[in-house]
């Protein structure tokens, strides 16, 4: 998208305030010429140099761990005996050294980061069905509905999350997909919390007011006036899911509770890292430095738009 | 009257934590019981005799209600039973061993988190929009997005390996032994106190009442200290409940790192061998501590906050 001259920008923020209207944020769906919410979020997150390099950077690296390792001549797996724990070199072709066993470190840093990024976003996409439909029912009914099931939240929010994903993982196993699960599972409660406080102001607007009186049902209004209204704050705090995500599938990981051999993800490539750290520095900073990039990216992404989406926000 | 509101508040939250408490040691039950393999499971078969009278002696070959309903019966008197691991250790005594220690490191990360997040937090607001600013949030960002697993073995590399200044790991309640896990784990909490802190004093700077002050000539240090700190402070004391969360999960994976014979060393020990008990026992323990400092935090707010009053009914 192209960035307007100056003085459209200007003009922009000056009116800015009139985006807090809801009828704004209806009116984006339409193709309307001019300043929607979206656009004008849109511009306001573009001036936002930290989240725009944060952007790319992402970008790259997304697109990095689904090529990178085609590039290289190791697959992740390979044991080269001639090179083990051998420090980073062009050479050798092993770009980021290799561990203790001889497996190419950019080889496995790559591969775990698919791992992790995947369970980044699928355990987001858990916890965001889940959240969203919840809140959006319980704010939507409110009453007696809503109490109890906030009041369901508040007693699940008061668990100490970690242990029981912890629990969870040596219950059922470590396989992946109760990763996914078990994860997204136990991280919907904010999410529902947020979509419902939303939800109950915009059930007392107008438009969703005319909608009942038009004798459209329940559902129809939650899913076509309630939900898509929902978008911008759900899209914000999904950016800011992500990175939680990640760190929580490494947290496990790194305790070896996590994914297992041969798969791998950025948590356990840094345990391994840890324990060779003194003869092999390299098998902990390339995995670590991916991870933290990458969790600093989201975060700056995440602000930038929460900044963008909120123009009330910004004093 | 302000005071008998918070007390009847304070009642009614302690009412409402018996569900929760309730459901916290009914899942953590049912979810350990369902999974397959059990701690008497090993490479070699036990005889059947010998697993009968085991499973007699702990109570495995009852009902599972029946079960349920006993350990409740003993967590009522604050008996979370033998440890199946660790022989001749009940779960209360590998507690009061490994929770004195976890106790140390996570009240000084705390007191440490506080002291040094505020200051950060106050110094950033006041410059708002300088280097000083942009450095201390970019600093408070890399905090709050390096986990503590890269961070403990960056700073063992550095100051024990490399510098040779600290021990690398160990216990024995000796100061240079505490100084890395109490940094790593307070990292992440400096960082994010930073930044509620910043956030809420620069809101709290653009108040009318702040503006009166410096009508009046005060000089900004009293500002600060007499009328600003207070409110701006109390966001980050409603943080202080998860931040204890945090901690204590923060300091499961401290505790392996830096091999600290603590609470969450046995957690995880616990985990990976299928302690029942043991396991049970953490997670309880550690959810009733939590659970009971949100609750100190929340009647804490409440006295400090002006603004919010439980007189009327809710």
């Amino acid at each position: 998208m192209q960035l307007p001259p100056k003085e459209t920008l200007l003009a922009m923020a000056a009116t800015e305030t009139a985006d807090d209207d809801p009828f704004a944020a209806a009116l984006a769906q339409e193709p309307v010429r001019g300043r929607s919410l979206w656009s004008d979020a849109w511009h306001r997150l573009l001036k936002n140099r930290a989240a725009v390099t944060s952007g790319v950077i992402m970008i790259v690296m997304v697109l990095m761990v689904i090529f990178g390792p085609m590039l290289s001549e190791w697959s992740g797996d390979y044991t080269d005996w001639d090179h083990t724990a051998a420090p980073p070199s062009l050479e050798t072709g092993h770009w980021f050294g290799t561990d203790a066993v001889g497996r190419d470190i950019f080889v496995r840093t790559l591969e775990g980061g698919r791992i992790s990024l995947l369970v980044g976003v699928v355990a987001t996409l858990v916890s965001l069905i889940i959240g969203v439909s919840y809140g959006a029912i319980a704010g939507y009914y409110g009453g007696s509905t809503d109490k109890l099931m906030m009041r369901i939240v508040d007693i699940i929010y008061a668990l100490p999350f970690m242990f029981f994903v912890i629990l969870l993982m040596v219950v059922f196993g470590r396989n992946i997909l109760l990763i996914f699960v078990a994860i997204g599972a136990v991280n919907w409660l904010d999410m529902a919390r947020i979509v419902r406080g939303q939800t109950l102001g915009l059930k007392n607007t107008e438009y969703v007011e005319a909608a009942r009186a038009c004798g459209v049902g329940h559902w129809a209004i939650i899913r076509r006036h309630i939900v898509p209204n929902l978008i911008g704050v759900v899209m914000v705090y999904v950016t800011l899911t992500i990175p939680q995500v990640i760190l929580v599938e490494s947290f496990l990981s790194f305790l070896g509770l996590g994914v297992q051999e041969p798969m791998s993800s950025w948590g356990a490539l840094v345990n391994d890292g840890a324990q060779d750290m003194e003869s092999a520095p390299w098998t902990l900073a390339f995995p670590a430095a991916f991870l933290t990039i990458t969790l600093y990216c989201f975060n700056y992404i995440g602000d930038g738009m929460r900044d963008a989406l909120d123009p009330k926000d910004k004093s | 009257m302000i005071q008998e509101g918070i007390v009847r508040h304070g009642i009614g939250r302690l009412v409402s934590l018996i569900p929760t408490l309730l459901m916290l040691i009914t899942i953590a039950f049912f979810l350990i019981r369902v999974a397959p393999g059990g701690p008497f499971d090993s490479e070699k078969p036990l005889p059947p005799e010998i697993r009968a009278n085991l499973d007699a002696k702990y109570h495995l070959d009852e009902p599972l209600v029946q079960q349920y309903f006993r350990y409740l019966g003993q967590i009522l008197v604050l008996d979370f039973g033998p440890s199946y691991q660790y022989k001749d250790w009940t779960v209360n005594e590998l507690i009061a061993r490994g929770f004195p220690v976890s106790l140390t490191i996570g009240g000084l990360a705390m007191v440490l988190a506080f002291v040094f997040g505020t200051s950060i937090g106050i110094a950033a607001a006041l410059r708002q929009n300088s280097a000083v600013d942009y450095g201390a949030m970019g600093f408070a960002m890399l905090g709050i997005s390096i986990p503590n697993f890269v961070i403990a073995p960056a700073l063992i590399l550095l100051f024990a390996v490399y510098a040779g200044w600290l021990p690398a790991g160990g216990w024995d309640w000796s100061v240079q032994r505490m100084i890395l896990p109490v940094v790593t784990l307070a990292l992440p909490v400096i960082a994010y106190i930073a930044r509620l802190t910043r956030g809420s004093m620069i809101e709290v700077l653009h108040s009318n009442y702040i503006r009166t002050a410096r009508a009046k000539g005060l000089p900004m240090s009293q500002i600060i200290r007499r009328h600003a700190l207070k409110p701006a402070l109390l966001p980050v004391i409603s943080y202080m409940g998860p931040a204890t969360a945090g901690l204590i999960t923060g300091s499961v994976i401290i505790e392996r790192i830096y091999s600290i014979p603590g609470l969450g060393s046995y957690f995880v020990t616990g985990a990976l061998n299928r302690d029942y008990t043991l396991v049970m026992g953490v997670v309880i323990f550690y959810g009733v501590v939590i659970i009971l400092l949100n609750f100190i935090v929340d009647l804490l707010y409440a006295w400090l906050n002006p603004r919010i009053r439980y007189d009327e009914a809710s």
